[in-house]
């Protein structure tokens, strides 16, 4: 089955880790996913630009845009992995990795993937 | 369980501003909110090293710090009568879901009036931003001293001369309309650009370019409470655009590089995402102001991948939009940079010569002026402006800079 883990954190957290700190996290992410790309199993990783970058468009009678992301929340939607795993078991163990690497508050939402298109690739 | 250190230590400094601009609407008074913070932030140490880390630390600390400072005003009143660890309150899981029910909406004024104590009129800039960077960013009175190259002492002598400017002249604590909510919005941005000019102007040391950081740091936080102003849109796509380019801005001895001869792949292509990402959402509100016609031509610089490529018809443009928002000679000097590269160096010349009375002390204006007599090779005039700019300039490196064009008219 496959999933996306969702990552959710305070963003003001990511802004007050000073950049050795944060180019830490990030290595001890990377080793995280390593052994998972290796086996072939994980798909499009991405990180997404602050909230302040948001746009919503709302549906209604005339779509309304509002700056901002679409629900104000404690933790944000910081990123996601998208990963093949056998059962939810394997899911969960794959996000229990990425919280030993990233501990704290915040965490991870595992969804699995309804549909999937791995063939639209970005422009280049 | 113990919670990584590094990861409280971050979740304090995250929720500095919240707490503080919460523990001043409390208390209405500067000095009293930071202590309570400090004491919050002592307990917290130890209670969220036992108890796991709260859902909302911001929200605790403010609850813990509140009862902190009430606890110390009612043990200082009746020291005789009571024990001190009778006021001690306990730290409970009860106190902090109580904590959790504190209002997020509250914040953003909160937060905005904390902003706008440190910009008080009766303050110098620097005693603003000083103070800021002392009570909203948190940092040390010693980092704070290192980025305006000062001693520690003066600087901390500045700050309390500040708070007591601030506590003298009492908080507004009305709840703010709409119409103050934008002059404080209109007050508290210019005092945030110079907190990030402060260290982009210095940017060669790394002490002092970490003032870009707490700039861009606190625009975020502004934009996160205001998501809809285009101008608080431009001014962090601004800060993001110009940090962007340090790797790129000095040479190994610290001698600053011009834009048009630096190495564009050492700019920081993320910072440049957002920032464009940033000015095109404010484009669309259609609320121009400076701070995103000044963004719109950092945004045209960053997107030419070749000195060559820049837009420079675009910028003059942007340039004379920025001069009927905010008219300076400085941005009519600025223009007409951008205008000798589409129309020649006499229009531009002709864009210059009103400015004269005002610039006259003005580095800038000598060493432009002069380039633009020496495009034209109006030899002697040139050497003129550049000998003026020459004995106006701020740093060695300037002066170095224009000798070099000086040089190249006396080998001429």
């Amino acid at each position: 089955m496959l999933y996306a883990v969702l990552c959710y954190d305070d963003e003001d957290m990511v802004f007050a880790r000073d950049a050795s700190a944060n180019d830490a996290l990030m290595a001890r992410l990377d080793a995280v996913q390593a052994p998972h790309a290796r086996a072939g199993r994980l798909g499009p990783v991405a990180r997404l630009m602050p909230t302040t970058s948001a746009v919503s468009v709302r549906k209604g009678a005339e779509p309304l845009v509002i700056d901002g992301p679409f629900a104000e929340t404690k933790e944000q939607l910081l990123g996601f992995y998208t990963i093949e795993c056998d059962g939810l078991d394997e899911a969960v163990a794959f996000a229990k990795e990425l919280i030993a690497a990233n501990p704290g508050a915040g965490g991870y939402e595992i969804r699995p993937l309804l549909l999937f298109r791995p063939d639209g690739a970005l422009p280049a | 369980m113990s919670l990584d250190t590094a990861w409280t230590r971050d979740a304090l400094a995250a929720a500095r501003p919240k707490a503080v601009a919460a523990l001043l609407r409390y208390f209405r008074d500067l000095g009293t909110a930071e202590e309570a913070y400090q004491e919050a932030c002592l307990k917290a140490l130890t209670a969220w090293d036992r108890n796991g880390p709260p859902r909302d630390p911001a929200a605790w600390l403010i609850f813990v710090g509140r009862n902190a400072a009430l606890d110390g005003v009612r043990r200082r009143a009746r020291l005789t009568a009571l024990p001190d660890d009778a006021a001690l309150s306990d730290l409970g899981d009860a106190e902090a879901s109580l904590a959790d029910r504190i209002d997020d909406g509250a914040y953003r004024d909160d937060i905005l009036r904390l902003l706008f104590v440190c910009c008080h009129p009766d303050l110098p800039a620097t005693g603003s931003v000083a103070l800021a960077l002392r009570i909203v960013s948190g940092l040390s009175v010693a980092q704070i001293a290192r980025a305006f190259l000062v001693s520690e002492a003066a600087m901390e002598q500045r700050i309390t001369r500040a708070k007591r400017v601030v506590a003298g002249a009492g908080v507004p604590f009305n709840a703010p309309g709409a119409v103050e909510r934008a002059e404080r919005l209109g007050t508290v941005a210019p005092m945030l650009y110079l907190v990030f000019n402060e260290g982009y102007s210095n940017a060669a040391d790394p002490a002092r370019a970490a003032l870009c950081d707490e700039g861009i740091r606190l625009a975020r936080l502004l934009l996160r409470l205001f998501p809809a102003e285009p101008e608080i849109m431009g001014l962090l796509a601004l800060m993001l655009l110009q940090h962007s380019r340090l790797a790129a801005r000095f040479d190994a001895d610290g001698a600053a590089i011009l834009l048009e001869d630096q190495d564009r792949s050492r700019w920081d292509a993320r910072a440049i995402a957002e920032g464009l990402a940033l000015v095109d959402k404010a484009m669309r509100h259609r609320r121009p102001g400076p701070y995103q016609a000044q963004a719109a031509i950092a945004a045209l610089h960053a997107r030419a991948a070749d000195a060559s490529d820049t837009d420079w018809a675009g910028i003059d443009r942007l340039y004379a939009t920025l001069e009927r928002l905010q008219p300076s000679p400085v941005v009519t000097l600025n223009r007409a940079v951008a205008h000798a590269k589409v129309h020649g160096p006499a229009a531009a010349l002709a864009l210059l010569e009103p400015l004269g009375d005002r610039l006259t002390g003005y580095f800038h204006f000598h060493g432009v002026r002069g380039a633009f007599l020496q495009q034209l090779g109006r030899a002697g005039e040139a050497r003129d402006a550049f000998g003026r700019a020459v004995a106006l300039a701020n740093t060695p490196a300037e002066a170095a800079h224009i000798r070099t064009h000086l040089d190249r008219l006396q080998g001429a």
